[in-house]
């Protein structure tokens, strides 16, 4: 019984995020955009994340890099370190990483954000204007969103493989040319593909989950509530979507 | 006008609204009373679309908004400025984008238009010189200021005020009332003020209701409300925590 009301719980709520996101889509072609909104939310959700993305797909990369050493160590075959690192960053850990990256920082700034607007009545106050708060405050970060996953990610996976080459030089001597090489003659177009599908998808959850929370909150505690609730749920929706992206890529691509 | 019928309103199992009757003439300063929690803002919001009843019906100038679907009620709601309690400035936005935001999301006006406009209503309300500031640089008082002005800037039919004297200091709360009444005056709308200062409702209203229980109690002038024989009327404008009214009702 508890397990049923739980699954209602869960699909009652996955209902509402489509909802709210078949709203989002639909004011997103209903009218022309402001561009100078895009153009802050690409700010400060793409520009003003790269310095903790590369720091954080820097050291994957090495991190990577010394697990995959260990295990090749075995069969003398370090050397592929480099095809590795830059597999398995482009296909899975630099989408996966950098997304939950963006969530963690931007997502959880965009739900107080909103939390607090919503708490002050500023949210009522856009109804009262008859501006609809999921076209004034959610698309704009919607179609940031859009713009700047696919470029984040790419950048992650920069970062991780020169990670990787850090390794890759100092322990094993391979040289820079050669490693990149390596890197590059691996990677297929579908990998980087896959790659940014999954960006896509990763942030079309991050703004459907951070914005629906932020419109959640009543009170001011409601929205450090709000604020735990979109970052785990964020983080729980991307790692089932990246399941099953990988699962359907692996089979049908 | 704005005409209330059998409102109910409620939030999981408290009946918040519950039967409320009232009307609000056209041209009138009308005042809505009652204790602080006691369902006044959520009457407001009802009237505002920004809640919807759970029965009854609200008229706006013949109209039943319940029955409207959300963009036809978008075209009454622009009938309204609503000034709200705790001004609900855009905090994201300069004082000048603040008190334009109608006017550049539901007209043509160029951006020097809209700012020329802003800057007179800002004019208009006694606040000059503030128009690239953003909210939290100003004082209470000027932020409600503010906020009446952006309500003002399209000239609305009716202008509600959820308690606009709240949280400022007496000097604030006496140039915010004679604001008020100025404006009311000279803009010639219907006022309907929303407020537990009864002191500061008198001076602005011609007419009044008192909300308790989620059921008008009283409506009338201010001649009525001197001689209603309500206890409970009569308990809250002696300001006496002993009486009828108890902390149930609130």
């Amino acid at each position: 019984m508890y397990l049923f009301r739980n699954l209602l719980v869960i699909i009652h709520y996955v209902g509402r995020l489509i909802f709210f996101a078949k709203d989002t889509v639909w004011w997103m072609f209903a009218k022309a955009r402001d561009w100078k909104a895009i153009k802050r939310e690409v700010i400060f959700i793409g520009l003003n994340s790269l310095p903790l993305v590369s720091l954080i797909s820097f050291f994957i990369g090495i991190i990577i890099a010394f697990q995959t050493a260990y295990q090749l160590k075995q069969l003398s075959s370090e050397i592929y370190i480099a095809s590795l690192v830059g597999l398995s960053l482009v296909r899975e850990l630099g989408p996966v990483l950098g997304s939950l990256i963006v969530a963690a920082r931007s997502g959880a700034s965009i739900t107080a954000g909103i939390g607090s607007m919503k708490i002050s009545e500023q949210v009522d106050a856009l109804e009262a204007f008859a501006v609809d708060p999921v076209d004034y405050l959610v698309v704009p970060k919607f179609i940031a969103f859009l713009i700047c996953m696919p470029f984040l990610i790419i950048y992650a996976d920069a970062w991780g493989i020169i990670g990787g080459f850090v390794v890759g030089s100092t322990k094993f001597a391979i040289p820079f040319g050669f490693y990149f090489k390596l890197t590059f003659d691996a990677l297929r177009i579908k990998d980087v593909l896959s790659g940014l599908i999954k960006s896509l998808c990763f942030g079309s959850i991050i703004t459907f989950v951070c914005c629906y929370e932020g419109f959640q909150p009543f009170s001011s505690i409601d929205v450090s509530r709000s604020v735990t609730r979109a970052v785990v749920r964020s983080f729980i929706f991307i790692i089932i979507c990246d399941c099953i992206l990988t699962a359907l890529f692996y089979f049908m691509w | 006008m704005i005409k209330l019928e059998n409102i109910c309103k409620s939030f999981g199992l408290k009946n918040v609204l519950d039967g409320v009757n009232l009307t609000v003439n056209e041209g009138e300063a009308f005042l809505l009373i009652g204790r602080s929690g006691a369902g006044k803002t959520v009457l407001l919001k009802n009237i505002m679309g920004l809640l919807r009843p759970d029965s009854g019906s609200i008229f706006i100038d013949g109209v039943d908004i319940t029955k409207l679907d959300k963009q036809d009620f978008d075209q009454v709601r622009l009938k309204f400025g609503l000034v709200f309690q705790s001004a609900a400035l855009f905090d994201f936005l300069t004082i000048e984008e603040n008190v334009g935001f109608y006017l550049r999301h539901h007209t043509d006006m160029k951006v020097g238009e809209i700012r020329k406009k802003a800057k007179e209503t800002l004019a208009l309300v006694g606040l000059e010189g503030i128009e690239d500031q953003y909210p939290y640089q100003l004082s209470g008082g000027m932020k409600k200021r503010v906020a009446i002005a952006r309500a003002i800037i399209y000239s609305p039919k009716i202008l509600i005020y959820d308690e606009p004297t709240t949280g400022i200091d007496p000097i604030a709360v006496d140039k915010i009332v004679s604001l008020i009444q100025d404006l009311h005056y000279r803009l010639k709308i219907t006022s309907l003020v929303v407020t537990h200062d009864l002191e500061v409702g008198l001076k602005i209203a011609e007419r009044l209701a008192f909300l308790l229980g989620g059921r008008i109690i009283f409506e009338g002038s201010k001649e009525d409300l001197k001689t209603n024989r309500d206890p409970r009327v009569h308990q809250f404008l002696m300001g006496s925590s002993a009486g009828p009214i108890k902390e149930m009702e609130v």
